[in-house]
């Protein structure tokens, strides 16, 4: 019963953390274009335009309903769905901190610390493409198909270097695991470096990221939505809140990504050349809330970068994303694996 | 003051209903601060358009960012510049596909009046197609005057009343 409850406390407060995060984010991006574009940005709402993503909603909540008469009602109704619910349910298993002992339980502060943590989100990662292209068809809209066989062309493209990528990380540590890879990345590597997965894997991480922003389909590969193209992309006849659900869950996908990045490949919640369990304590209430705010700013910093990029980097050519995907990131990252396999072999017969 | 006719109603008694006129006010607080436009530049006015959008004067202040090329998504009209007979049709279904609440702004003086192209092939000023809120002079006006016909359009959605925009709608379709 405990139990239960524990795990309930947790659910509903990772769903408002990221639904808050994907608030802010709105927010953040819009002023941080500002400031990017030398202009004052929204600040009539709130104090610096801080509620700017309140009134977006409420203005989006009672806005017309509209469902085009020759689009398919069940298909459209449910593509905002599909796209939502992947990138919420991504989060579930990315450890979010530490641990907190209270009374002799062990609380993990991450909502299932499942074995094949690893597979959970790249199969989850591939499952977005559906909320996409269903919501393409069901529009039944040339620029909406479109923007929906775009965007299904670009995730399978770059699934396969994000997923190579990571698969270095997983090689490096030996599990899928994504608890004990956070808890493998503790101390230093070659004495000097901390041991983090962008230290083991540069080109790895490098690769990952190239393949999270297409993934996100964020600037530059927001060939979808490309508005010079094809109007709005896939949600071209989207109005009113199922518009909002389809911004909004861009929003919880770069979280998730930017807590991926963290996860696999900057230590986490580990601080460099500092044991925090040794000094605070393992397993106190102030160490579990040290490691969560340490995670939560290593996050914000990829949450920022997401944006940076978008307003500083030009749009790709269609052909150009697909000529990278194929033919410069897949093989980098199969070279980077076998890399990665060939040091793992040298250092088993080496070391014993 | 209520009229004769409207006596009969509760609310002739009781005043307006608090719950409903504070959930018009916080509606309308909400699409205030979040009138994304829709820019239809077709001439020159569409040049001061992208001015009045720009760094130097910032229509994004007002939360007016995010221009929807899409029209379900926009609640901002902005009719900038000269309407052929052969974009009539087209801006016409432009605006029907726009949802509901919307509003037009007419910049210039080609779209108010159809300007100086007195001709056979040009429409005399958009409001002979689709109903204008706000009207700009000039040609083409300062991004000055775009941000001044914002700031009316604002102060228009202040005084709005969903509730019997919407309650009105539904008794003219019974």
């Amino acid at each position: 019963m405990i139990d239960l409850i524990i795990a309930l406390i947790k659910v509903v407060g990772i769903w408002s953390f990221t639904l808050g995060v994907a608030a802010v984010m709105t927010w953040v991006e819009r002023r941080g274009a500002a400031l990017i574009q030398d202009r004052p940005g929204p600040n009539r709402a709130g104090l610096f335009g801080i509620l700017q993503p309140v009134c977006d909603g409420i203005k989006l909540f009672t806005k017309e309903n509209i469902v085009p008469e020759k689009a398919d009602k069940v298909l459209f109704n449910l593509g905002p769905i599909m796209f939502a619910i992947p990138a919420f349910s991504a989060f579930a298993v990315i450890p979010f901190g530490d641990r907190i002992i209270i009374g002799g339980k062990e609380i993990l502060l991450q909502i299932s610390n499942i074995d094949i943590g690893f597979l959970y989100i790249v199969a989850l990662g591939s499952l977005a493409v559906y909320g996409v292209i269903i919501g393409g068809w069901g529009s039944n809209n040339k620029y909406s198909i479109l923007g929906g066989l775009r965007s299904t062309a670009q995730l399978i493209s770059y699934e396969v270097p994000w997923g190579l990528a990571l698969l270095g990380v997983v090689l490096v540590y030996g599990t899928f695991n994504l608890r004990e890879i956070a808890l493998a990345q503790q101390g230093t590597f070659l004495g000097i470096l901390p041991n983090w997965g962008v230290f083991h894997q540069p080109l790895g991480f490098i690769l990952f990221m190239v393949a999270a922003y297409a993934e996100a389909n964020r600037v530059p590969f927001d060939l979808p939505e490309a508005e010079s193209e094809i109007v709005s992309g896939y949600h071209t006849e989207y109005g009113s809140m199922k518009l909002g659900v389809y911004l909004f869950g861009e929003y919880v996908n770069i979280t998730t990504l930017s807590a991926l990045t963290v996860t696999f490949y900057f230590g986490s919640w580990h601080l460099p050349y500092i044991n925090m369990a040794s000094f605070l304590g393992d397993g106190t209430i102030i160490y579990g809330i040290a490691s969560f705010l340490i995670f939560c700013l290593k996050v914000s910093f990829f949450l920022w970068l997401f944006v940076w990029v978008r307003w500083t980097v030009p749009r790709f050519r269609y052909d150009q994303v697909m000529k990278l995907g194929w033919k410069s990131l897949i093989p980098l990252a199969l070279f980077n694996l076998f890399i990665t396999t060939l040091f793992i072999q040298i250092k088993y017969y080496i070391g014993g | 003051m209520e009229n004769e006719n409207n006596n009969k109603k509760i609310e002739a008694y009781t005043g307006p209903g608090w719950v409903l006129t504070t959930l018009e006010m916080f509606m309308n607080w909400g699409r205030q601060r979040s009138p994304w436009p829709l820019p239809y530049g077709t001439a020159c006015c569409g040049i001061e358009m992208m001015a009045a959008l720009a760094a130097g004067y910032d229509m994004a202040r007002f939360g007016a960012e995010r221009p929807s090329f899409s029209p379900r998504q926009a609640d901002v009209l902005i009719e900038a510049g000269t309407i052929t007979k052969k974009m009539e049709p087209i801006l016409k279904r432009i605006y029907e596909q726009m949802a509901e609440p919307k509003w037009v702004i007419s910049m210039g003086a080609c779209a108010c009046s159809g300007g100086v192209f007195r001709t056979y092939s040009t429409v005399q000023g958009i409001d002979t197609i689709i109903p204008v809120d706000v009207y700009i002079p000039g040609c083409p006006p300062r991004p000055e005057a775009l941000l001044q016909a914002l700031i009316m359009i604002l102060n228009k959605i202040g005084k709005d009343h969903p509730y019997y925009r919407f309650k009105s709608e539904l008794e003219g379709n019974l």
